[in-house]
Formats: C-alpha cells, structure tokens, sequence
C-alpha cells in the first residue's frame, strides 16, 4: 500500500554515502501493522476450533454446562479421552473408538502400500515404456478422476459381491488402490518423465529388463515422490467416509464412521467433552502425519488437488 | 519407443510385454470401472430398479419423480448457494490470504501451516467441530447472550433457513487454506520484474494486483475454480457429520440423496438418477475447462 515509501527513501540513503540499499523498514510502520494484524486475526479464526476441540475435551460436564465453549477448563479431566478410546457407545457396541482406530489402520496400511505400488509401476511403464493405446487408458483415468464417486459405486458393489468381498477389508482396500490411481499414477508419470533419459537408456544398453530397471534404478532415486505419495494416500484414506460406510460391515467400518456413528447417535445423553476428545483423536493422524511432513504435503495437495 | 510398430506385425501383442501387464491394473480400472461403471450407471438409470437391478426400461420415469421430488429440489437449491458462496468466499478469501503472504513477510511457514491444517483434517471431524461451536446452547450464541446481548440469535444448524451457511462455514473453514497455497504458488510464478515495471510507474499496489496480476494468473484461478467446484458437487460427509441432512430435509444435497436412496431406501433408480444428475453437473464444469485448457492448444 506504501510502496512509495521505498522509493523516496532510496535517494536519500545514497546521498549520504552510507551502506547504500533501500532503507529498512521500520517494523511499526502502518503497513505491517495492517498486515500482521489481518494474518493474525486470519490464523485465530483458524486456530479456534482446534483451541475449542481441546479445552472441551479436558474439562467435565458440569463444567461444559455452565461455562462457555472458549473458556480454559478449571479442572482438567482426561476422563473424556479414556472414554472416548475405550467405552463410547455407537449404538451398536460400547468399546469407543479403539475399534474404528485398529480398522483404520488396516485399512490404511495396505491400501497406502498396494496402490503406491501399483500406480508407481502403472506411471514408470508411461514414462519409460509407452505401448500402443497406453495414452488412451491414460487419459480415461485422468477424466475419470472428475466422475463423482457416486457414479461409480453401485458398479463397484456388484463387482466385488460377485467377487464374494464385498464389505470385507480386502475389497475396501481394492477400492482404494482404484480411486487413488488417477492421481498417483500422474505424480509418478511426471516425476519419472522428469528424470533424465540416459540413466533408462544406459541400462537397457547393459541388458537391465522392465523389472530390473523400475527396482534397481527408478525406484531409489525416486524415494521424495514415493514419500509425498505416501503422505497423501495416508492422509486421504484416513479421512475418508463414504467408501468405509459403503464397501464396509459395521465391525470393520474405519474411525471416521464410527466417530460419526458416535457423536451423532441418537440415544443417551450429549456428552460433548467426549464428542470432542473422539474428534481430536480420529484427527490426530493426519494432523501428525502433516505437522511432521510440512513441505512436503504441501507439494503432495498441489499435485493431488484434483481428488478434491 | 512408439513408432516401431510397423516392423514386426505378428508379434505385435508380444511387444513390451512386461509393459503391458504392468500397465493391467490402469486398463482394467480405466475400462471396467471409470468407463464401463459409468455407462452402467447411465444405463440403468432408465430403469425401474427397486431392491436389485434389473434391466426393465421404463424411460425418463426417475428423472420425472427425481425433478418432483421436494427433497431433491432441496438439494439442488442448497448445492447451488452453498457452491456459488464457496467459490466466491474461497477464491477472495484465498487470494487475499495469499497476497497477504506474498509481501515477504516473517513466519511465513507458521502462517501457511496455520491455514492449511483444516485441509488435513476430514470432513467428518470438520462437521462435528463446527457442529459444537454453533450449538446454540452452548456455542456462539450462548457466550455472547452471556456477555449481555440477551436477544443475539445465531443458531445456523437448528433454523432450516439458513442452516446451508452453516454447513458453508465449516466448508470454507476447512477448503480456503488449499485455495491459498495454489494461488500463492501462482504468485510466486509471476516474474519480479512486473512488479518493479509496475512501482516505476507509480501503479498503486491493489491496482497492480487487480489489472496486472489477476489477468496473468488466469490459468492458475481457472485451475482453482475447476479444483474446488469438482470438490463441491461431491460434498457429502460434511452434511452427514454437520447436520445429517437436518432439520427435516433443510440442508440436504444432491450426494446424499444418492446414497439414501441406493443403501437404505432401497430405490436403486432414484439413485441412478440422481447420480448421473450429478456426473452431468461435473460434466457442465469440466467440459468447457478441458476444451480452453487441452482443445485451444492444438490450434496454436
């Protein structure tokens, strides 16, 4: 906004003949303070119902009852997070949310593992070893990437149940591995198209096969994509819902529907510290997995943005 | 590695065989679900299915009942509000956000980490979080009645009126940060030298930003808008966790109706229907991008 500033200080530090340069601004000019304070009530709106997530879940009930919903807990509890692991009600059974967390992980695991793995070698023959029609199937899979879900699940259903896996964790994994393929399948094309084409062409003069060269030469040089790959499956198959209630039996149906199945069952009394402790702890894994990975998940969702 | 197909006709299929059956995986989910799932869909959509499938034709009958059903109407209405204000909110939002960070400011990664958190987080745990802080009784509402404003009413999720701002809340909540981070990555493409051109001139910043930047960022707003609007015809599980379609059927959209209606109101066609309602949506969007986007470059 005073951009001017700049510009009119400028001559007057060289005249002087000091350490020339633009002046430096001083760090209580109108425009910082503008600018810091719009950045710092922004992050507060952001950081709020994080803030409200946690307070609530430490304090009792009583205290929910009186007080406001901002207000730091008088007297911590950790009796709502005991409650909500161990022995918060569904409607269907009373063992909290340890059973949506174990379902979660195994779910997570091997459908993160299996369509890295197969949209790595999916995006490797593309880059390196184009057949005839490849681009054909390529470009179906990315436009398919568009289609909503819901298009395609009743399909699915069919398939897996005459398959004999429907609701089970194998067919949820396998639905995984197909809806995380358009978007991995480009990451890993892009990136191995990226790299340079001696390295391929040098190996195949030396005899290496399709096999040889993916696990010998493209796979280790490529770890920084498999890890932002791994970040968004993990991340995105954490968080998803409508194939866990879809694709899944309610005894293995994933933390996100049986947090859901938690806070908004309809029987018994509200307890909100619970609700919120049951929140924060299905949120706690992608949080970690995305404090710990900062840049690079931030690279991962500019790649994967299109999942949206 | 493509032109060498002339030579050796019969072994055609035998060539970069590894290839091939590496590549399986993609062909089968390209042809069998993205292509032949959809047609599927499409297909029986004509159709009377109830309970199962079933190939018995009846024409544009669940399209009629869909466009006459309040509930459906309910949906569309609330995915046009909530769409049209997310998109305006996001993009503004995002790109102040945006600029705002553009300006070489200090902690910047602690403020980017800060915006972005909510996009880690799902819908559902997004849904519930919002639900609590609008709860009337003890959310909003409650602290400021107890700070004196006795008559203040701000109870989104209880009143079918505006209760689809409610769910918009929590949705930008959740999606502006994404918005951000494409945007300023956008930002950051833009060559230095425009600004410096710019300051010469004497250009005002917001003027600079409002004829000289956006119109450059073009593609990258054009890329945003595609990425959030294909995001905002599948949004399902912030109104199951937020509202689960209530009060009555004030915030219902069209992704639920769909799933009501295929897994527990055993009407399969209604839910054909409103499924290929909604890939007509999308395609509504996304055609006219990829024809700008891919088609315009063969001209050139």
């Amino acid at each position: 906004m005073s951009d001017s500033v700049a510009l009119k200080s400028a001559p007057a530090a060289a005249s002087k003949a000091e350490p020339w340069g633009a002046k430096p601004r001083r760090a209580l000019s109108g425009r910082n303070i503008m600018l810091y304070g719009t950045l710092i009530v922004a992050a507060l709106y952001y950081l709020l119902p994080l803030y409200v997530m946690i307070v609530t879940s430490l304090k009792g009930m009583p205290e929910i009852r009186l007080g406001n919903i901002f207000s730091p807990p008088l007297e911590i509890t950790f009796e709502p997070w005991a409650k909500a692991w161990a022995s918060a009600c569904t409607g269907l059974n009373c063992d909290g949310l340890s059973r949506g967390f174990w379902n979660s992980v195994r779910i997570t695991v091997p459908s993160t593992l299996i369509s890295i793995l197969v949209a790595s070698v999916n995006g490797y023959a593309l880059a390196n070893w184009k057949f005839r029609g490849a681009d054909i199937f390529f470009t179906i899979l990315i436009v398919g990437a568009f289609i909503p879900y819901q298009v395609m699940i009743y399909p699915i259903v069919i398939v897996l149940r005459e398959m004999g896996i429907y609701g089970t964790l194998t067919g949820l994994v396998i639905v995984h591995t197909i809806f995380g393929m358009p978007i991995l399948t480009l990451l890993f094309r892009n990136y191995f198209s990226a790299l340079p084409e001696e390295l391929f062409k040098a190996a195949r003069i030396d005899g290496a096969g399709f096999w040889q060269i993916y696990l010998r030469i493209m796979l280790p040089m490529s770890l920084p994509i498999f890890v932002v790959a791994m970040i968004l499956q993990i991340t995105g198959i954490w968080n998803d819902f409508l194939f866990g209630v879809v694709f899944t039996r309610p005894e293995v149906y994933p933390m996100t529907v049986q947090l859901n199945n938690i806070v908004n069952s309809v029987q018994g009394v509200k307890e909100y510290n619970v609700n919120m402790a049951a929140t924060l702890l299905t949120g706690a894994v992608p949080l970690i997995v995305y404090f710990v990975s900062g840049r690079l998940f931030v690279r991962g969702i500019a790649a994967g943005a299109v999942k949206g | 590695m493509t032109g060498q197909a002339h030579t050796g006709r019969p072994r055609r299929l035998l060539r970069n065989l590894s290839s091939k059956i590496a590549s399986i995986p993609m062909m089968l989910t390209a042809v069998v679900i993205f292509l032949g799932g959809t047609t599927w869909t499409v297909v029986y959509s004509f159709t009377n299915s109830k309970l199962l499938p079933r190939a018995n034709f009846v024409g544009l009958d669940q399209y009629e009942r869909l466009w006459d059903a309040p509930r459906w109407i309910v949906s569309i209405q609330n995915l046009a509000i909530y769409g049209a204000l997310t998109l305006v909110f996001s993009l503004v939002m995002g790109f102040v956000l945006a600029a705002l960070m553009d300006q070489k400011i200090r902690f910047e990664n602690t403020f980017r980490t800060i915006f972005l958190y909510p996009f880690a987080l799902s819908f559902i745990v997004t849904g519930l979080v919002w639900q609590w802080i609008l709860n009337p009784e003890f959310g909003v509402q409650s602290v400021v009645r107890a700070l004196g404003w006795t008559s203040f009413t701000f109870d989104p999720l209880y009143n079918a009126d505006i209760v689809i701002y409610g769910v918009l809340i929590a949705g930008l909540w959740q999606g502006t940060g994404l918005v951000m981070c494409l945007l300023l990555a956008g930002l950051r493409g833009i060559d230095e030298d425009i600004w410096k051109a710019a300051r010469v001139d004497g250009i005002p910043m917001w003027k600079t930003y409002l004829f000289i930047i956006i119109p450059m960022m073009r593609p990258v707003f054009i890329t945003t808008l595609v990425i959030i609007a294909s995001g905002i015809v599948k949004v399902y599980d912030l109104v199951v966790a937020q509202t689960s379609g209530g009060p009555g059927i004030a915030s219902e959209v069209p992704a639920k109706y769909v799933y009501d209606y295929m897994f527990q109101a055993q009407n399969l066609g209604q839910g054909f229907a409103a499924s290929t309602m909604m890939l007509v949506t999308v395609a509504i969007i996304i055609v006219p991008w990829a024809y700008l986007e891919f088609g315009g470059r063969k001209r050139v």
